[in-house]
């Protein structure tokens, strides 16, 4: 499990059964200083997280066990929206632009 | 499992239903010798660690849905044991 930063949504309208109605968004994986760790994932959502958000992420098996069906097609998944890490507030991202697609 | 210390603590309010009441760390993964080895990754707490604690790490999520008794817990790394001393031959 580990930290990441949203930074936009996906919309797929052509999907794999057991997709359907599942939030996705775009996540930079980081670390507990907040530096970029690793390249860009898709997850999905689980909490109500949006661009911008720190979130706590589960992979592999346990993204999938995280969804309401636990058999979809799911590897990541964001299982928390991350208030605080060791008493500080972690830098919220800095690459959305409100309203702006992607 | 692995050896790791655990850094801090990760406060969220809005968290998955089987998630809640459960305490979440920054943990650095350590060698026998105690230097770090390895990125740092987040745990669930099942041993009551706290910061600073030398701790034994499980990151099979089959085994910490055991652990935690919960077949639907998304939890793939579980703290389960506060190390006291680590002997090498």
């Amino acid at each position: 499990m580990f930290l990441g930063r949203v930074i936009g949504t996906v919309i797929a309208t052509q999907k794999s059964p057991g997709l359907e109605g599942i939030r996705m968004l775009v996540v930079q994986p980081m670390d507990e200083s907040g530096k970029d760790r690793g390249g860009v994932i898709v997850a999905a959502d689980t909490t109500v997280a949006g661009p911008g958000d720190v979130v706590h992420l589960t992979s592999s098996r346990e993204a999938a066990v995280a969804m309401p069906e636990p058999f979809v097609p799911v590897d990541h998944a964001i299982i928390a929206i991350v208030d605080r890490v060791g008493g500080r507030t972690l830098p919220a991202s800095s690459e959305w632009k409100s309203g702006g697609a992607r | 499992m692995i050896l790791g210390r655990v850094v801090e603590n990760v406060v969220s309010t809005i968290k998955h239903p089987e998630l809640a009441a459960l305490a979440v760390f920054v943990v650095q993964p350590i060698d026998e010798k105690g230097d770090d080895s390895g990125a740092t990754f987040l745990a669930v707490d099942h041993a009551q660690a706290g910061p600073g604690d030398t701790v034994i790490v499980l990151r099979e999520g089959n085994g910490i849905r055991q652990v935690l008794d919960n077949p639907r817990s998304p939890v793939r790394c579980c703290i389960v044991g506060v190390v006291d001393a680590v002997t090498v031959a």
